[in-house]
């Protein structure tokens, strides 16, 4: 074979990743790891656990397509093509990410990027890649591995500071910026999405231990669970 | 705690995102069949322990999980400078 960045659309077809639906379909229900805490009916009661105050608010943007995209960064017919999917060009300046309707890019390395999309568009979106691209590069469809917690309120980033040594002051830790770190002994991809609303990526085996840390460390703002 | 500046994620961030790894610029034989017992014993398992400058090799595990060097002086834990894989380091022991 000739080189992989540089392939006859034969070679292309030839070397395409077989794609499976990893959803059976909307008829199917599925659970989120926090199915068991119940959120939507702690949401629904209007429950405040902690002090009454309820700086914090909680959500869970759960089920949604996590795809974790590699390639080489230098290889401009890639990210012209990934532009194409996307709809958006993907973020190559480091601890950024950009958004595009219902899709969002974080980058998470200098060649690794983690695309949210609608959980039953992962599939649609993988496929696409997969027409468009060519040569070496990866993607990888990982919705099952983690889930996605948005945290807001008055005392987020008091909340945050005693989660994560990240320093979240917003001239170092503008709207839009990304970070990969540790997370109350656990990890979490976290990117600020308002001046007093963050993201959490974590990881499904973690998301039980990061609820209750959650609900222990916000007890003395006030935890109020949003649908 | 160390602050240390990844080259990746072009800032500084906690000692407790990150690994040390080891030695640097640890080169394989290029014919592994043709080493003596000694030559890959060597290879394998001997380490430097200087007294100083020390080249070592990290990984930003909690972060963009890129390996990268550091030159450190042993002495006083000082980071001399950090460059990446590939790349020469410009602070070398006399």
């Amino acid at each position: 074979m000739s080189d992989m960045n540089v392939m006859t659309p034969a070679e292309m077809a030839a070397t395409k990743a077989a794609v499976m639906d990893q959803v059976p379909g909307p008829e199917v229900q599925g659970q989120s790891p926090l199915h068991h805490a119940d959120l939507a009916s702690l949401a629904k009661a209007g429950t405040v656990l902690g002090a009454a105050a309820g700086g914090i608010q909680l959500r869970e943007h759960k089920l949604l397509g996590h795809l974790t995209l590699r390639l080489n960064p230098e290889n401009t017919d890639q990210l012209a093509a990934a532009e194409r999917v996307l709809g958006v060009a993907l973020p190559l300046q480091p601890l950024t990410s950009v958004e595009k309707g219902s899709y969002s890019v974080r980058w998470m390395s200098p060649d690794e990027w983690l695309i949210l999309v609608p959980g039953l568009e992962a599939f649609d979106v993988e496929s696409r890649f997969r027409d468009e691209m060519g040569g070496h590069y990866s993607l990888v469809n990982s919705s099952g591995g983690s889930t996605v917690l948005e945290l807001s309120g008055a005392d987020v980033v008091e909340l945050l500071k005693r989660c994560t040594p990240i320093d979240l002051h917003p001239t170092v830790f503008p709207v839009g910026k990304v970070v990969s770190t540790v997370f109350a002994k656990s990890s979490a991809i976290i990117r600020r999405t308002g001046e007093q609303r963050f993201e959490l990526v974590i990881r499904r085996s973690f998301s039980d231990y990061i609820w209750l840390w959650l609900q222990e460390v916000s007890r003395e703002f006030g935890l109020v669970v949003k649908a | 705690m160390f602050h240390i500046y990844c080259p990746h994620c072009a800032e500084y961030r906690e000692e407790e995102e990150f690994h040390a790894v080891g030695q640097a610029h640890i080169a394989r034989p290029a014919d592994p069949d043709a080493c003596s017992d000694k030559e890959w014993g060597e290879y394998m398992f001997f380490r430097k322990n200087p007294r100083g400058i020390h080249h070592e090799l990290w990984v930003h595990a909690a972060g963009c999980r890129k390996f990268f060097n550091i030159t450190r002086d042993t002495q006083n834990y000082d980071i001399k400078e950090v460059y990446k894989i590939g790349e020469k380091p410009s602070v070398v022991a006399e």
